[in-house]
């Protein structure tokens, strides 16, 4: 199973955050990552850019509208992923229970959709099945 | 140790969910813990006992208690305690006894993000566990369960029910390999360099066991159980992280990674194989072609040359990569399969290169490799080797023979669903 812990913090949170030497959480994270890459669990991980240099697209209108970051009121900032796979949900909150952050930081653990999640009897595959049949009997014929 | 519990964890968690919290953190703690107390107390089968003996506690009182803030110190300690009671009790006052006895008193004074092992030596200790899990001195299937029980802290239940064996059959197996290590007086080492490239074989081949268990099940009913797959592949992640340096450990993993995409596409709706030529491309697993790629490179850019792993998993790649099968770089792939021949010569490396060459060349050419085989009398029992032979006699009108051979192939095959689909063809439908 893969999941997606996902890295948000509040305004507060990410000023903490600031506070910490970059060198320390440099190190903090890569500890991290290291230990999850031995487990043999980590697949992918990054760290995002300050929401300053980003922008929203927003569907609500009918042309999407863009806004530059940073986006004034915010209640939490997205800051970064990883994704691990793991044999249950329990252990992926294991680990994200052993994340290097601090106050104000929240780590979403959610699950990443896998073919588990996508019938082989959906819609899409039984037109193929219905088109392969079709072609074994045009070849018998 | 720590006496720190989760207070709204305890609340909030009712005993099953423990069960499932204390098997979440077994996983991911066992190899580390298993291998500092067979540092500790020198004996591999004793502390895979002691740390069984701590998980039993933990699902005893953590429901009451809540889980501990750092669980692996609580199982570690748990674990040197009873091994001291133990030691006492056998009057093994020696040592090893006071050396663990000091460490109980310090972890007990220390903070409780405190790590239970030594971060300079738990990687080296852990590598030595993978090698005392896939020592030649233990057969394979031993080897197997011993590694998914010790590195990949499975349970007895879990193996039996990824290999479809009683539960009382792996516990058997595990408890005999502890003796054999024992009896053999097996040490707890990373083998020196010379004999590291022997020894790592057989780590890899353990892996690469397990994998193939779940890409294609050798018996039973399912054509594929994923998540045995899934497990090979956390091993060796896991291992290529702690050598880095080896590049048939990460061309195995490039290799899993590689096949292992193709998953999603080897059923139908109805839980049929579905052979790589008919299979759908766009159910491929693109992240873990990816991967699998990166993985190959990082073997390549070690400029040691490739290995079986690293050969087989460029041919991997070479599907990964194609559109279809026409469109398949089946030369390279006939090359490749050359070059894994001359480095293992095997009848089934070189049934493969026939089904390349039939690809590349054609099938007469293709013919005259399997004929070959057949002739040296290798293979015989085997079903894939009929079964090709059938496919290239249909590609050149041979139809008759090609259903005798397709016969041939079923009354072979292990896995009930290839049978039927091998019996089907033989019928001629």
């Amino acid at each position: 199973m893969k999941f997606m812990l996902i890295m948000r913090a509040t305004d507060e949170g990410v000023k903490a955050y600031q506070e910490i030497p970059f060198e320390q959480i440099i190190e903090d994270m890569g500890k991290y990552n290291e230990s999850m890459m031995k487990a043999g669990v980590m697949l992918a991980g990054e760290g995002l850019s300050d929401a300053a240099e980003g922008s929203v697209v927003d569907f609500s209108s009918e042309e999407p509208l863009v806004t530059d970051g940073p986006y004034g009121e915010t209640k939490e900032l997205f800051n970064g992923f990883w994704i691990i796979e793991v044999s249950s949900k329990e252990e992926a909150i294991q680990w994200a229970k052993r994340a290097p952050l601090g106050t104000g930081a929240l780590l979403e653990v959610r699950r990443v959709h896998g073919p588990e999640d996508f019938p082989a009897d959906n819609e899409w595959i039984q037109k193929e099945e219905g088109w392969r049949e079709e072609q074994a009997q045009r070849g018998q014929a | 140790m720590n006496n720190s519990h989760d207070e709204a964890t305890a609340r909030s968690t009712e005993s099953h969910g423990v069960e499932r919290t204390v098997a979440a953190i077994w996983r991911i703690e066992s190899a580390r813990i298993i291998a500092t107390l067979t540092r500790l107390t020198g004996d591999f089968g004793l502390a895979e006992d002691l740390a069984q003996e701590a998980v039993i506690d933990a699902l005893r009182q953590w429901p009451e208690q809540g889980v501990p803030r750092n669980p692996a110190s609580w199982l570690t300690a748990v674990a040197k305690r009873k091994a001291i009671d133990g030691f006492r009790r056998r009057e093994r006052l020696d040592q090893r006894l006071a050396v663990m006895g000091q460490e109980l008193e310090r972890e007990q004074e220390s903070a409780v993000d405190e790590l239970p092992w030594d971060p300079d030596e738990i990687d080296d200790d852990v590598l030595r566990l993978v090698f005392i899990s896939c020592h030649p001195v233990l057969a394979r299937e031993a080897r197997v369960a011993l590694t998914l029980r010790v590195v990949g802290g499975l349970s007895s239940e879990e193996i039996g029910r990824a290999f479809l064996l009683p539960v009382a059959t792996v516990q058997q197996r595990i408890v005999r390999a502890k003796k054999t290590l024992a009896a053999a007086q097996v040490p707890f080492e990373v083998p020196s360099h010379g004999e590291l490239p022997k020894r790592l074989g057989s780590v890899l081949g353990v892996l690469y066991l397990i994998f193939n268990e779940g890409h294609t099940a050798s018996s039973g009913t399912d054509w594929m159980r994923p998540e045995l797959g899934q497990e090979a592949a956390r091993l060796a992640r896991g291992l290529a992280a702690l050598m880095p340096k080896e590049p048939e450990v990460h061309g195995l993993l490039a290799l899993m990674e590689l096949t292992a995409a193709r998953f999603p596409a080897r059923v139908d709706a109805k839980g049929e194989p579905v052979l790589l030529a008919d299979q759908d491309r766009q159910r491929w697993d693109q992240g873990k072609i990816s991967r699998g790629r990166q993985v190959l490179e990082r073997a390549d850019a070690l400029g040691r040359g490739r290995g079986a792993y690293c050969l087989q998993a460029a041919i991997a790649r070479c599907h990964a990569l194609a559109p279809n099968i026409e469109e398949t770089d089946w030369d390279q792939i006939v090359v490749l399969y050359e070059a894994l021949g001359r480095l293992a010569p095997s009848p089934v490396v070189e049934l493969n290169r026939a089904a390349a060459v039939a690809m590349a060349t054609g099938p007469e050419s293709a013919l005259r490799i399997i004929d070959g085989i057949r002739a040296t009398g290798a293979l015989r029992r085997y079903h894939l080797l009929p079964a090709t032979r059938a496919e290239l006699l249909l590609r050149l009108g041979r139809e008759e023979e090609a259903r005798l051979e397709f016969a041939l192939a079923a009354s072979l095959a292990g896995n009930e669903r290839e049978r039927a689909l091998l019996q089907a063809k033989a019928a001629g439908s």
